[in-house]
């Protein structure tokens, strides 16, 4: 059986508070309220606690079928979705284009991948380019506007140096900051979750 | 504020510098070429237990929209509501709370007018003064500024998690510490020197006020996540989405404003958008201030944190 809270004519945040004490007690919960701001951040809370939430607007309220699935009493975790919970997200580009096969596919595709990273989640912590991919980090490059905009949104970028000098193209760097092995080794050591092209 | 914008036409008083159609911090009116007077009033039910920190909060809060123009304060009247059957020794505790704070703000209270009501309510009617040269309207600032804020945030949220018996002592002392707190010092500090913009962190939270002062001065404000002070207890309480109400109503008046980095999940932007009482000043001036302006809070014992920029553009955006 389903515990009911009914927490309507509550103010926040007793609405969230009388949920958490009632799945520490239960895996299924059904908790009424009566406005958006309730519906948002009780369910924000459930879903912390690998819970899954079904939203049924009644006249009398808003009930929110709150089923815990998983192992009970996960604890809400600070990075819910997305975000890795060890470190930083690192994405590592080792190539001027996306993927093998046709090279001119591979430049569109590169251009649109680094267009729509901007715009999904989560956005990387920090970029590696190495090998060819550093030709993306220097003037005239396809996609310096969208790692411009990457990096003043907070995104390191870094450039392996070695593969700047074999290219010679160090001096052309237009984004991000040369960067060397050991700090590369150690990035990639130190993440959270690596993402490679 | 529409109401009185019918009645009164700015052009009919031309001594009125700060107050109907440029609607800032307190109203600021111009005595001669030398003085301004400020006046502004707050006052609000009791946010801690404590009788003597709930008064010297209210007035410090009260206080506050003075120094967030810039100015000094000279004058303050008392506004309060008590229960006919309430303590005479709580009533005393809160309006000498209030009474110190307004001796440590270098004014003087000298009077004031108390109703019964069933829910206690205190605070202040304020007059200061300034320079009309020196006001800090939020209308100033400038590409190129920097940000910056001289209190933690999070306060409201920690005094929301005491209410709902789920904070901290040692979080809600803090706290308490804080919104006691004069922004007397950091006004100081900024009359020393250059200044383009300020306003206090008030009901309408961080982005609230930033947005107003991102609007008036017809920039961008830019704010970096990861420089912003907290109070310890103010993200855990944000994680288990211990929020007032005005959280909600904040990010619902001003989200359309304000683009956040996309690693900036709900409980953080919700928390940017939560309410603060006697929250400190944001000031907008020239980034080759920063250093003296530093050193004249430390001078006071103020602390103050680079918190970000003003670029062109419009709304505000968090990195």
């Amino acid at each position: 059986m389903a515990k009911i809270v009914d927490a309507r004519g509550l103010a926040c945040p007793q609405p969230v508070i009388l949920t958490r004490d009632a799945l520490k007690e239960t895996k299924e919960v059904i908790t009424i309220v009566d406005n958006e701001t309730a519906r948002a951040n009780v369910t924000r809370l459930a879903e912390k606690t690998g819970a899954t939430v079904k939203v049924e607007q009644k006249e009398d309220g808003i009930y929110l079928h709150i089923t815990q699935e998983l192992t009970a009493h996960a604890e809400p975790s600070p990075s819910a979705a997305g975000a890795p919970a060890g470190g930083p997200l690192v994405l590592v580009i080792p190539s001027e284009i996306m993927g093998r096969g046709d090279e001119e596919l591979g430049n569109i595709l590169i251009r649109g991948f680094f267009h729509t990273l901007g715009e999904v989640e989560p956005l990387p912590d920090k970029i590696i380019f190495f090998n060819s991919g550093v030709k993306l980090v220097i003037e005239n490059s396809p996609v310096l506007e969208d790692l411009q905009a990457l990096a003043a949104r907070g995104v390191e970028i870094l450039a392996c140096g070695t593969c700047l000098g074999h290219y010679g193209l160090t001096e052309q760097v237009a984004v991000g900051e040369v960067s060397n092995m050991y700090t590369i080794a150690e990035t990639l050591l130190g993440a959270g979750r690596v993402v490679s092209l | 504020m529409r109401p009185l914008k019918e009645i009164f036409h700015e052009a009919d008083y031309p001594d009125l510098l700060v107050g109907l159609e440029v609607a800032d911090d307190a109203a600021v009116y111009r005595i001669n070429d030398e003085v301004a007077i400020i006046q502004t009033t707050d006052f609000f039910t009791p946010i801690v237990d404590d009788p003597y920190a709930y008064g010297a909060i209210a007035a410090a809060n009260a206080m506050s929209d003075v120094y967030a123009m810039g100015g000094q304060v000279v004058l303050a009247l008392n506004i309060a509501a008590f229960p006919a059957d309430m303590d005479e020794a709580i009533i005393r505790a809160i309006l000498r709370g209030g009474a110190e704070k307004v001796k440590e703000a270098g004014g003087v209270i000298a009077g004031g007018h108390t109703i019964d009501d069933e829910e206690p309510k205190y605070g202040l009617a304020v007059m200061g003064i300034v320079h009309p040269d020196r006001i800090a309207t939020k209308g100033g600032a400038r590409p190129g500024d920097v940000l910056l804020l001289t209190k933690p945030l999070g306060v409201g949220i920690i005094t929301t998690a005491f209410k709902a018996d789920a904070a901290e002592q040692a979080h809600v002392e803090a706290a308490t510490r804080s919104m006691m707190q004069l922004n007397k010092y950091a006004a100081e500090a900024m009359q020393g020197g250059e200044f383009h913009a300020a306003t206090d962190i008030t009901g309408f939270s961080l982005l609230g006020h930033a947005y107003e002062m991102a609007e008036k001065s017809g920039a961008r404000l830019r704010f970096r996540f990861d420089d912003l002070p907290f109070h310890p207890g103010a993200k855990e309480y944000a994680e288990l989405l211990l929020f007032p109400g005005g959280a909600n109503r904040n990010q619902a008046a001003y989200e359309q404003h304000v683009r956040f980095a996309p690693r900036l999940q709900y409980e953080m932007q919700l928390l940017l958008f939560t309410p603060e009482t006697s929250g400190g000043l944001l000031i907008a001036m020239p980034p080759g201030e920063v250093e003296g302006f530093l050193a004249r809070c430390a001078e006071r014992g103020q602390k103050a944190w680079l918190v970000g920029d003003v670029v062109a553009g419009a709304g505000i955006e968090v990195l």
